[in-house]
């Protein structure tokens, strides 16, 4: 019985210690780097769309999504720890695969419907009226 | 036979791990699949948003609805709840119960606040006859911000059964354990809310 909690308090140590080296846990500066990075990368494209800065809405939309893509990463690598070391680089390995599939899904869906749009039959005023 | 009991009793047996370090427990790995199918699930909103988002049927616009000083705010306050959150594994990290329940906590009231923003919006937007049922456009922003929403408040759940547990069964490893889990939930979330701020709002005002 009494060499209970002693095994318990060793398991403990080995436990924090195998975590230790699976997952980054990231450190104050990390997250503050993070964050900083974060609102900018943030203010910016608000002050982008908010303050009308650019003439081309095309050229501002391409930067808005530009920096979210670079905050995504950011995100990811001080708030969610990604490397390419945790759990042996398997979370990387099926971070790709959900991004391929993403990908997929959004590119194909915009693509294919943006085509079945422009093929769509013109509707004449007769049909309009008959719409349900 | 008996030269080899001597060398047996002189020396020690040396136990090596030959192997690699393979993580004892795979439940990290197990909730990030988890995340990444979640994040499949908000890839097919954001496209359905991206193929319906121009259908206005002759209504409202996103320039007309949504109010972008409000949108700052809440990204405000998901991002600081995000960092609130990582003060709050650090003290984790550090075996400080009260600190990690303080931190906890205030997680909890940013991530209110951002709830509490969102449902004053989309009250609202149906107030102002723009509900889901509207158009095409709304149907689709709805879904993909609502989702959204729910996810973040069963984020607050988890967060207060956490603290509670804390509170009562102190930092042990199963509680570790979750409050982990939940951190990289909890930023995922903001990750997603990213490409909500950018893709639906800033764009959809941009026009």
């Amino acid at each position: 019985m009494s060499a209970h909690p002693t095994h318990e308090s060793a398991h403990d140590t080995h436990h924090a210690h195998s975590h230790d080296d699976g997952a980054g846990h990231g450190s104050f500066k990390g997250y503050m780097t993070g964050f900083v990075l974060s609102i900018i990368l943030t203010a910016i494209p608000f002050w982008l769309v908010m303050g009308g800065v650019l003439d081309s809405k095309l050229f501002t939309a391409v930067l808005v999504m530009g920096f979210a893509v670079v905050q995504i990463v950011v995100h990811m690598v001080y708030f969610l720890h990604m490397n390419t070391r945790s759990e042996g680089g398997w979370t990387l390995m099926a971070l790709i695969f959900t991004l391929i599939i993403v990908g997929i899904a959004l590119a194909g869906s915009l693509w294919v419907m943006h085509h079945l749009n422009a093929n769509m039959m013109p509707m004449t005023h007769e049909m309009m009226k008959n719409m349900p | 036979m008996s030269a080899t009991q001597v060398q047996n009793t002189d020396e020690k047996p040396v136990f090596y791990l030959k192997e690699e370090h393979h993580p004892e427990n795979s439940t990290m790995l197990g909730f990030w699949l988890y995340l990444m199918s979640d994040c499949l699930i908000f890839a097919v909103l954001f496209a359905t948003h991206g193929v319906l988002g121009r259908s206005y049927a002759a209504g409202p616009s996103p320039a007309d609805l949504f109010d972008l000083n409000l949108v700052a705010i809440n990204t405000a306050m998901l991002l600081l709840s995000s960092i609130t959150y990582g003060f709050a594994m650090l003290q984790m990290e550090r075996n400080a119960k009260m600190e990690t329940l303080v931190w906890l906590g205030i997680t909890g009231v940013f991530g209110a606040a951002f709830l509490g923003l969102e449902l004053y919006e989309f009250y609202h937007l149906i107030l102002e006859g723009a509900g889901p049922t509207r158009s095409a456009f709304l149907s689709s922003f709805f879904t993909l911000v609502g989702t959204h929403g729910l996810h973040v408040t069963f984020g607050m759940i988890w967060l207060i059964t956490l603290m509670v547990q804390v509170r009562r069964y102190g930092l042990n490893p199963e509680n570790r354990r979750r409050l982990m889990c939940l951190s990289m939930f909890w930023h995922f979330l903001d990750v997603i809310w990213i490409g909500v701020f950018s893709f639906v709002y800033l764009l959809g005002v941009l026009g």
